[in-house]
């Protein structure tokens, strides 16, 4: 099991509302999972839970066989730079640096991914550019342009490309073609699972589209197994 | 390091808003530092006023009023020194030389000042500078006279020109002793000093003038020509200060007592060296208060930048949200926004101390010929240094307060980019 959740309730503040209940929610690796639920059921909650962002107030969060809800906060931030790729809906790159500057940024707080990326490539900026290739982005013409002159399309995928540098075990993308226009949401998603084949990675998926569902090894409805929410709903319907 | 890179790059991006507070930063650090040399360049060169004498003897007053009307010629002598009080301390044995100074005449209002050829000898300033013509020589006939500097410049004057001078400070038409007219025979060059400011006559042309004058104004029915007061017994009958150098210095209080034990007549001997710094203590008020002025022109421009930080975090939360993503720690984020601020400050110092330098190399000859100040353009000293260094940390306690709150910010955000 990459991942294994059993038993967890965390809610964002000590006093507030439960976010999130899930009774066990595992992820094997190399899994390629697809998590649903309408906007505010806890998907993007329950990525920062993986990502070691937060930590549950009960039950156990497994990750790579580390309990992340018993580690401290640094700790846990070392273990997302190790381990994890990250993508998010949109706006994914810092204004400031060159397209190779952003997929080489995760090498710049993990050494390990830094020397995973060194295995396949001299440089990282030479890895930087061949995963930049892979995913269609190394014309001569956009590599030196600034990343705010790109498309949003364009910009995911140098996302996907950082998320990858230094071959993470785990990919984490948060809505990520929610921003893409529907035909290129398909082709994108399928050279993501390229990507995570040739790494090895495991990727967790969140979407609120179900129409993305049939691409998927596994699907999971956060709507139906967050107990936090349907206690919430079921208290809305009285 | 790699942290500072990012900083670094930030700002580039942000490199106009950057430009403005490191400009501001810069221009008070200008002005900090502009300051605090132009105050010890002035107090050095104050207290430099007057070097080599030992004793300045006048009437029975306080050191810094007899400092004041005897070597900055600015108010009046209580009382007057009679000539033979003067010869007594003259001729002292212990007296190297002395030179006596008449003050109560004016021209056009610059004080004139009564003394004799001696003056431009022994009158010193700065370590060890004497008095030096431009033009000219020291008074050789009874109606010559002596310009300083200034006195030259601001009204004009040539050698050989014919000034009148007038009784009292007020230099209006009745006071003037306008019969007996003086020859411009030598104007000093430059000194700083109050002497630039001085017209200087011999003794005996004080004498002259007054012949005919009786308590401030001429004596009715009477007049004495210029060539008939030149037979006249010109003596004076009494001087106002002199100035007093000794064989040696270590006979410098005995001296002092001797002068203020005088049975004859009330008088005062101070050195010259500690009445300047009792008189500067007095002036060093204002200078201090332009300090503290500096000093908040530099709180305000690290204000700045506060603002500058602090505005810019919100439209860069997800800008720290992707940076926590990709494995940055809270802290990361603290230090990226304290990089920032302090490449702000460094290079805002480091412009500052340029833009002054290079406005020291193109004021420095200005200053000196207008003003007779000459400012060095050294290294910082060592409390230019202690001031700079305060800079510096002010920069750093300003910076993390935009860090402290990003750091928070990243906190409660985590991976969220709600904004
Ligand atoms: N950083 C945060 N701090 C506090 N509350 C949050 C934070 N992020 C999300 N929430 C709350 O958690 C609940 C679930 O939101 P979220 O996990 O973003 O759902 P989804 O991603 O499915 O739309 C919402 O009520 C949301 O307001
Ligand atoms: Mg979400």
């Amino acid at each position: 099991m990459v991942i294994d959740i059993q038993d967890m309730v965390f809610r964002w503040d000590a006093g507030g509302p439960a976010v999130l209940a899930l009774d066990a929610l595992a992820i094997a690796t190399g899994e390629r999972i697809f998590i649903q639920g309408p906007s505010g059921s806890g998907k993007s909650s329950l990525l920062s839970l993986l990502a070691g962002v937060t930590t549950p107030q009960q039950g156990k969060v497994e990750v790579l066989g580390k309990r992340l809800d018993r580690l401290g906060s640094i700790e846990r931030d070392h273990f997302r730079a190790h381990h994890i790729g990250y993508i998010f809906q949109m706006f994914n790159l810092i204004p400031y640096l060159s397209m190779v500057e952003n997929v080489a940024l995760p090498c710049r707080f993990s050494l390990r991914r830094r020397d995973k990326a060194l295995v396949r490539s001299a440089t990282l900026e030479e890895e930087a550019v061949r995963l930049l290739q892979h995913l269609d982005m190394a014309h001569p013409g956009l590599l030196h342009r600034p990343v705010t002159a790109l498309s949003v399309g364009q910009q995911q995928r140098v996302a996907a490309a950082r998320a990858l540098m230094g071959s993470p075990e785990i990919l984490i993308a948060d809505e990520p073609t929610s921003s893409l226009d529907a035909d290129r949401r398909e082709s994108f998603i399928r050279l993501l699972f390229d990507e995570c084949r040739q790494a090895q990675s495991t990727l967790v998926f969140v979407s609120h589209d179900a129409a993305l569902e049939p691409l998927f090894d596994r699907s999971v409805n956060l709507a139906r197994i967050n107990r936090a929410l349907a206690k919430a709903e079921w208290r809305e319907d009285t | 390091m790699p942290i500072l890179a990012l900083a670094w790059k930030s700002l580039l991006n942000r490199r106009f808003t950057a430009a403005l507070t490191v400009l501001s930063i810069a221009l008070s650090v200008t002005l900090l530092i502009g300051v605090e040399r132009l105050r010890t360049e002035a107090r050095t060169s104050f207290a430099n006023t007057i070097s080599g004498t030992d004793l300045i003897v006048g009437a029975r007053s306080g050191p810094v009023q007899l400092l004041l009307y005897a070597v900055f010629h600015i108010g009046d002598a209580t009382n007057n020194i009679s000539w033979e009080s003067y010869q007594a301390i003259a001729t002292q044995p212990k007296v190297a030389w002395s030179v006596p100074i008449s003050l109560g005449d004016s021209h056009r209002g610059f004080r004139v000042v009564g003394t004799t050829p001696d003056y431009f000898v022994h009158y010193h300033y700065a370590r060890d500078r004497g008095l030096e013509f431009a033009q000219g020589h020291a008074f050789a006939d009874l109606y010559d006279a002596v310009l300083g500097a200034e006195v030259a410049d601001s009204l004009g004057y040539r050698l050989g020109d014919s000034i009148v001078l007038a009784h009292g400070a007020d230099d209006v038409s009745f006071t003037r002793h306008e019969d007996k007219p003086f020859r411009i025979a030598g104007i000093l060059r430059r000194s700083g000093t109050p002497v630039d400011r001085s017209v200087h006559v011999s003794l005996q042309a004080i004498e002259a003038m007054h012949v005919d004058w009786h308590g401030g104004a001429p004596i009715r029915g009477l007049s004495i020509a210029p060539e008939q007061a030149r037979a006249m017994n010109l003596r004076p009958k009494a001087i106002t200060a002199a100035l007093v150098g000794l064989k040696s210095k270590v006979a410098t209080f005995q001296v002092q007592r001797v002068v203020n034990d005088y049975r004859n007549e009330p008088l005062t001997a101070i050195l010259p060296g500690v009445a300047l710094s009792q008189l500067w203590s007095l002036i060093g008020i204002a200078e201090n208060a332009l300090l503290i002025v500096s000093v908040f022109v530099v709180v305000v421009g690290l204000f700045g930048m506060l603002t500058a930080l602090l505005t810019s975090l919100n439209e860069r939360r997800r800008e720290m949200a992707i940076l926590r993503s990709v494995g940055a720690r809270p802290a990361h984020v603290f230090a990226l926004v304290m990089g920032e601020a302090t490449v702000l400050t460094l290079l805002g110092v480091v412009v500052g101390l340029a833009l002054l330098y290079g406005l020291l190399l193109i004021g420095q000859p200005l200053i000196e010929s207008r003003y007779g100040l000459f400012i060095a353009v050294g290294a910082p000293s060592a409390h230019e240094g202690l001031l700079l260094g305060a800079v510096l940390l002010a920069g750093f306690l300003v910076g993390s307060i935009p860090s402290y709150r990003a750091y928070r910010l990243s906190l409660a955000d985590g991976l969220s980019l709600r904004v």
